[in-house]
């Protein structure tokens, strides 16, 4: 059984500069619930991500794995238990929470371009707004990031003549634009259509070899052997099992993941 | 038994060939248009039938018999005349400028023009400059024009707002409704989806209760009502009323197309603004009120063409606006004749569909203008 035949065939994945801090805690998880209404969507959730670390984390749908990722951005609130994201506590704070979301950056399943705005814009908008960086800089940050993602000449064009492999590069542009401390992926290839999906994958693959700290939901198996230092499977809104790649899928301990592994691995 | 081979491989590719000659051009346009089906030949040699009956007399009544030039209404009564045009024109003046004096006129007439050469680069909108411009007309040129046509200072004679009328008091409620209305509408439909439950309760109470009365209602309480509560000695000027009255009118119907707007908006655009750390007043104003906005100038122009002609119901609080001019000519003994009213009305619709005909027009040029392209 092979990895690769579910996933893309990512070539050439340099894991050398991959380093993950001893020290420096990105986001520390502990003992986390919440609720939507009665529904307990999230229960005891502990994680510990360390600056540097690619996380991957899988699951069925409903498991609860994006409303997870949503709360480190406090897109979602959470009820019982603490979120620390960069040394801040998210609270209903509304300054902290701003504070939080300014080096988080965010990549979503349907990429949110904001339609009205060409693409240049829609990567100067926060750093011009948020940070208060002058007009003439955030443009050239946004054209050196958007030559990172390889679509330089689509600067003026809008999101709606974009490609959706186009669009999720953008909307990954977009994020770096904020110089992020932590980048979440919200299943940034599942609304793609299979030949643009590695074109997303080979950015997000330069990310982690600059040392982003990230984490990832997705189903992108190939990616999460090849890229991630640590595979976390949930569940039923809890976390189930995780583990380094290699182990995590050649031997996985809970039943629930060896069905998962056994379905999505064929 | 034939055993078929599913096999193939193309070797030339097809080059493009030219649409058939019967698809194309004015016989193309006919056929597709026109005469696509049996029931539709029929409609269109139907339609053909209606215009021939009904063009001519319009014609004759409007054009052909109409009575340009006449000293009095003498011309306009002959037996198989039209429409009495000499009697619009001579009576223009009260029409445009009400009971202004008609020696000072001159200012209102400022007014026009200096309207006319700040809304039209305003309107424009590929010209820079937009900021600079938007003060001067939203800001500076209110007081001027008020200054202009109610005196009393700088050497001006005083007009006070009873002698406003016609075309000029239409033009004031109507823009000053449009411009009044639509910010105030935007908070409103921003306040009924606020998180807090005060500022949506309050913005659910004043968008039903304005919904849900007359216009007319309106303007009566405010002209009759109003009085009992403002402290006696103290007046408040009728057309200020009426102006503050529409105002608020429109805004609750703007409210809840703006609202329309906000809802059609995915989540998503939301959740990005947050998730780079936008806080909600420039969520609002750089993402969300940009596209919302956007997706309902149909609805929102439609307002302001229901607002623009409503203006006309003011006469009933004794506004003298464009129809209650006509209105009141109409009676003009010297233009008595059988057409004297119904040119009257021609007239004032024709003012009236000017202005709606070039607000709808407009409207669509800004919707294909700021259409990025994000439709599927």
């Amino acid at each position: 059984m092979s990895v690769q035949e579910t996933g893309e065939v990512l070539t050439g994945v340099d894991r050398s500069k991959m380093t993950v801090s001893d020290t420096d805690v990105a986001i520390d998880i502990v003992g986390m619930h919440k609720w939507y209404g009665d529904f307990h969507v999230l229960r005891d959730i502990n994680l510990r991500v360390m600056r540097g670390e690619r996380i991957v984390i899988a699951g069925p749908s409903g498991s609860g794995k994006s409303t997870l990722i949503r709360c480190v951005n406090r897109l979602e609130e959470h009820q019982k238990g603490q979120i620390i994201v960069n040394d801040v506590e998210l609270t209903s704070d509304l300054k902290r929470v701003d504070e939080v979301r300014r080096e988080v950056g965010m990549v979503f399943q349907h990429f949110n371009l904001f339609p009205h705005l060409s693409i240049l814009e829609n990567c100067t908008l926060a750093p011009i707004w948020v940070r208060g960086t002058p007009k003439a800089e955030a443009e050239a940050t946004a054209m050196h990031f958007l030559e990172r993602v390889k679509i330089p000449e689509q600067a003026l064009k809008f999101p709606g003549q974009l490609s959706g492999g186009q669009q999720q590069r953008v909307a990954i542009a977009r994020s770096l634009c904020m110089n992020p401390k932590i980048m979440l992926f919200d299943e940034p290839t599942s609304a793609l259509d299979p030949e643009m999906i590695k074109e997303v994958l080979d950015v997000m693959v330069g990310l982690a070899e600059e040392g982003m700290t990230m984490i990832c939901v997705t189903h992108e198996m190939g990616f999460a052997r090849q890229v991630a230092n640590r595979v976390i499977f949930m569940d039923q809104g809890q976390v189930i099992e995780q583990n380094e790649p290699e182990e995590f899928f050649s031997n996985p301990q809970h039943e629930r993941t060896k069905l998962f592994l056994s379905q999505i691995l064929h | 038994m034939v055993v078929q081979s599913f096999n193939y491989v193309r070797t030339e590719m097809e080059a493009e060939a030219p649409a058939p000659g019967t698809s194309v051009g004015f016989v193309g346009w006919m056929r597709k248009n026109l005469f696509s089906t049996p029931g539709n030949s029929l409609l269109t040699v139907l339609g053909v039938l209606l215009l021939v009956w009904a063009v001519p007399p319009l014609y004759n009544f409007l054009i052909g018999k109409a009575v340009f030039i006449a000293e009095n209404g003498e011309t306009c009564r002959v037996e198989g005349a039209g429409a009495c045009w000499a009697f619009i024109w001579a009576r223009i003046n009260f029409f445009i400028y009400g009971f202004y004096p008609m020696e000072e006129q001159w200012r209102v007439n400022i007014c026009f023009v200096l309207g006319i050469i700040l809304i039209v680069p305003l309107l424009w909108l590929d010209l820079p400059g937009k900021v600079l411009n938007a003060i001067l007309f939203f800001v500076i040129y209110p007081i001027v024009a008020f200054i202009l046509l109610n005196g009393g200072i700088f050497g001006l004679q005083s007009v006070p707002t009873e002698n406003w009328g016609g075309l000029t008091v239409t033009l004031i409620i109507g823009i000053t409704g449009i411009v009044v209305s639509l910010p105030i509408g935007i908070v409103l439909a921003l306040g009924r989806q606020s998180n807090l439950p005060v500022i949506k309760t309050l913005s659910i109470m004043f968008i039903e209760l304005w919904r849900a009365v007359p216009l007319i209602t309106v303007l009566f309480m405010a002209s009759v009502m109003l009085p009992l509560f403002v402290p006696t000695g103290m007046t408040v000027d009728k057309l200020l009323r009426a102006l503050v009255g529409v105002s608020l009118f429109s805004a609750a119907y703007l409210a809840e197309v703006v609202r329309g707007g906000l809802q059609a908006l995915p989540r998503g655009q939301y959740e990005a603004a947050s998730a780079m750390g936008l806080n909600y007043w420039k969520s609002m104003l750089l993402i969300i009120l940009p596209q919302a906005l956007k997706h309902v100038i149909p609805g929102i122009v439609n307002s302001f063409i229901a607002l623009f002609k409503d203006t006309s119901l003011v006469s009933i609080v004794g506004i003298f606006d464009l129809l209650q001019t006509v209105q009141s000519s109409s009676s003009d003994l010297k233009w008595a004749g059988p057409h004297q009213a119904i040119t009257g009305y021609i007239f004032a619709a024709m003012v009236f569909w000017i202005f709606c005909f070039s607000m709808s027009r407009y409207s669509i040029f800004t919707e294909r203008r700021l259409d990025t392209g994000h439709k599927r």
